[in-house]
């Protein structure tokens, strides 16, 4: 179910590949496998089909350019019109010029909206405004107790009374107006988008207050109804920006693009986590490799960037993608990894590592590591560089010093020596591995060039291209730049 | 009332594919092409759909059905059969029974257990409802409100408290005062988190750590799902020994067919629905009712 795009591209393309071209034809099958990789992120139906339109078209007509190879140009397209849709403007917090700026938030029960008005309330506190919190939602029990913890918590008042949702509104509004607060964020109650007496109600709170932003909470986990929704909340309230909630998770987030075809107005924040600190501002390009099932690199980068530091990252990186690493590489590579999350979805980001992954990812299962790493650490150093030394006697003294069973060291060296192919293989990509030489001219005349400043010298990335897709380093430069830019 | 009924007014354009089809005179490409995008816009998945569209084209082959009310009454029972005929009722026997409820944030597990906690005080059960959602702000105070509303003790910790210890004390309360059932909240947690997923499982081990038994660990799935309900209900299942599943939300206009994939893939069947905020909306699942809403096969239903 989350095999990336690329993977299932691979067999189309080798015969493409061994024609020399693409003809019609093969747009078809990868039309459909997008078709497929779309829906089973929950692109809605609708969304699917004109977005399909727009990709054979320039499927077809990019054909003729041949810059790029024909696989690397189809996958550009689909992922340049994805980022195309889902980014559009930026959301521009704009204030109003006479204080406060009124935050509307709605949608449905249990989207996201007390949380989110915490997290924003804490944005616009850490932008240097004085934002107030007005809990409207009188519907749910215990909602407001829960924005007035939240809300202590984050050091931001909190206003409301058990009148009537509209009433509270139009007594916050006016609280924040006399306390000199200069943003005001509403929480309503959670509604069904075909509940008319309260989407009714929600316009009222709406006409009287008046919101300068009014945004929309979507849940990522959403199915199919998620045009439904945005179109009902469009309609009465003429919504300003999406608020993406629970990003965390592994949902693939297919809402967001349909949210966004629907109601055409930008998804400004992405909730990632608990934490009230856990709001972001959205990525349409991270969001389109999601989507598509291609990984998150960005975010994998960042996150080694955080945990590595760039020297280590460039050597580790070199090593694990040429596989001559260690054993000593490799228990440096799992504490290394373990620090930045839990290993399954730090893999997970990495394109085309999804699937591969699936045989050694018992090898990476955390609760195994502290063993693995007693293993390691009862091996001479000659042991650890090169593991063919290590036959039955040594293995039965490893076993003693470990505590562990001869059996486990060989399933061990087993995982070990799969994972070294695997890399190799995704750092050679069919073209044999390369050179550090051709790294280092790599960087100096691709990325140097490139606009990019964040993506274009990260290291750690240099191999992680698309697998299949022939020359990784263009692949990889377009991801990493995102298209269009 | 059946769920139908219930539905009503939340029914709407999804149905034009399965009203275009009763309009056809026989049965072709086209209307397999309608069929198929109703069972997608229902949140069926991809590969479910293609499964349930190729045994119902078998089975119309065989029967030599081209007629689409034929089709539609294949349709239908094809997907009922993928819904099993299972026991749904929910599973006492302990002393006192526990039923867990678990799922991700916002699915509607705080509102599932106040409901069926009204429902289990009306029929006659003693009921403690356990306040083991330790981590929302004031979701313990928002369980308190339905105890006070239907009339069951709740126990509850500090806010951070360990979740499990909060359970077992609802236990040894229930057991202590002689009541059947101790309905236990959870904290809403996304699947990928490991640690919170292992919370999960130490909960359901401490449950029965004293006098209790846990009969149900039911895991509450919001209807608006995707395919993404598909892997919660494995992790959870993983994590927790799920028994069933609540689908809630469904007065909305969302279909919630992911549970047809739950379902197959897993065998967790859906013991209850939750069709609004009202005093009686907390029903028996009934695969029957459910396929006729999922395809709006009622007549008197015009958008």
């Amino acid at each position: 179910m989350f095999e990336g795009l690329t993977s299932r591209f691979e067999g189309i393309l080798r015969r493409a590949r061994s024609r020399g071209r693409l003809g019609p034809e093969e747009v078809d099958d990868l039309l459909r496998e997008i078709r497929l990789a779309l829906l089973e992120a929950d692109v809605h139906l609708d969304v699917v089909g004109v977005f399909l339109e727009r990709i054979r078209e320039r499927a077809l007509g990019a054909e003729l350019s041949g810059v790029l190879n024909p696989g690397q140009q189809v996958v550009k397209v689909v992922l340049e019109e994805l980022t195309l849709i889902l980014g559009g403007e930026t959301m521009k917090f704009t204030y109003a010029p006479k204080p406060p700026t009124v935050v509307l938030l709605a949608g449905l029960q249990g989207s996201g909206k007390t949380t989110t008005a915490a997290k924003l309330a804490r944005w616009f506190k850490s932008s240097g405004r004085n934002p107030m919190l007005v809990g409207a939602d009188l519907q749910r029990p215990a909602a407001v107790a829960q924005l007035e913890t939240l809300g202590e918590r984050i050091g931001i008042p909190v206003f409301s009374q058990p009148t009537d949702p509209v009433a509270v509104a139009v007594a916050g509004r006016a609280e924040a107006a006399r306390l000199g607060r200069d943003v005001v964020i509403f929480d309503t109650a959670g509604r069904l988008a075909v509940d008319d007496e309260l989407m009714e109600e929600v316009r009222g709170i709406s006409e009287a207050v008046q919101p300068d932003h009014t945004l929309l909470v979507i849940d990522s986990m959403m199915g199919q109804d998620a045009v439904n929704v945005a179109t009902a909340f469009h309609d009465r309230l003429s919504l300003d920006a999406v608020v993406l909630t629970k990003l965390d998770g592994d949902a693939r987030g297919g809402a967001a693009l349909s949210v966004r075809e629907v109601v055409g107005c930008p998804i400004a924040f992405a909730s990632t986590g608990e934490g009230l600190s856990d709001l972001d501002a959205f990525h349409p390009n991270r969001m389109a490799s999601r989507i598509l099932g291609m990984g998150d690199v960005e975010t994998l980068i960042e996150q080694v960037e955080t945990t590595y530091d760039r020297e280590q990252a460039e050597d580790a990186a070199a090593r694990m993608l040429e596989g001559r690493f260690t054993l000593d590489d490799f228990l440096e590579q799992v504490n290394q990894l373990r620090r930045m999350g839990p290993l399954s979805s730090v893999m997970k980001m990495v394109p085309g590592m999804s699937q591969q992954m699936a045989g050694v990812d018992e090898a990476l299962d955390e609760g195994r590591i502290d063993r693995i790493e007693g293993i390691i650490n009862s091996m001479t150093p000659a042991e650890r560089i090169d593991p063919g030394l290590i036959d039955g006697s040594r293995r039965s003294r490893i076993a003693a010093g470990s505590g562990a069973q001869p059996s486990e060291i060989t399933q061990l060296l087993r995982q070990f020596r799969e994972m070294r192919k695997m890399m190799k293989k995704m750092g050679g990509s069919g073209s044999g591995g390369r050179s550090s030489k051709r790294r280092g001219k790599r960087r100096k005349g691709g990325r140097a060039a490139g606009a990019e400043p964040t993506g274009s010298d990260r290291p750690a990335t240099k191999g992680l291209a698309l697998p299949g897709l022939g020359d990784p380093a263009e692949a990889e430069e377009w991801i990493l730049r995102g298209p269009g830019r | 009332m059946s769920l139908r009924s219930r539905l009503g007014r939340a029914r709407n354009a999804f149905s034009a594919q399965v009203r275009g089809v009763r309009s056809v005179s026989t049965v072709d490409a086209a209307t397999w092409d309608a069929l198929e995008e109703a069972l997608i816009l229902a949140d069926l998945g991809v590969s479910t759909t293609a499964d349930v569209i190729a045994a119902v084209r078998r089975r119309a082959d065989a029967e030599a059905g081209d007629e689409p009310d034929v089709v539609l009454d294949l349709l239908r029972a094809e997907v009922v059969e993928r819904l099993g005929s299972h026991d749904r009722s929910l599973a006492r026997g302990g002393d006192p029974s526990v039923w867990l409820f678990v799922g991700v944030n916002g699915v509607g597990k705080t509102t599932t257990v106040g409901k069926l906690g009204r429902m289990e005080v009306q029929a006659g059960t003693g009921v403690v409802l356990a306040a083991g959602d330790t981590f929302r702000a004031a979701a313990a105070d928002q369980l308190a409100l339905w105890g006070d509303e239907v009339g069951a003790a709740v126990v509850s910790g500090a806010e951070g408290a360990d979740p499990s210890s909060v359970i077992f004390d609802a236990v040894e309360h229930a057991a202590a005062v002689g009541a059947d059932l101790v309905l236990a909240d959870t904290a809403g947690r996304v699947h990928t988190r490991g640690n919170l997923m292992d919370e999960l499982s130490k909960v359901r081990r401490v449950a029965e750590k004293g006098s209790g038994t846990v009969t149900e660990t039911l895991l509450v799935i919001d209807s608006t799902t995707g395919q993404n309900g598909l892997v919660q209900a494995r992790r959870f299942t993983e994590a927790a020994d799920v028994t069933g599943v609540v689908l809630t939300k469904l007065d909305g206009s969302a279909r919630g067919g992911i549970v047809v994939a739950v379902q197959e893939e897993l065998g967790i069947p859906v013991k209850m629905v939750g069709v609004g905020e009202g005093p009686d909306d907390l029903l028996a699942f009934d695969p029957v009712e459910f396929v006729d809403a999922l395809f709006e096969l009622d007549d008197d239903v015009e958008a």
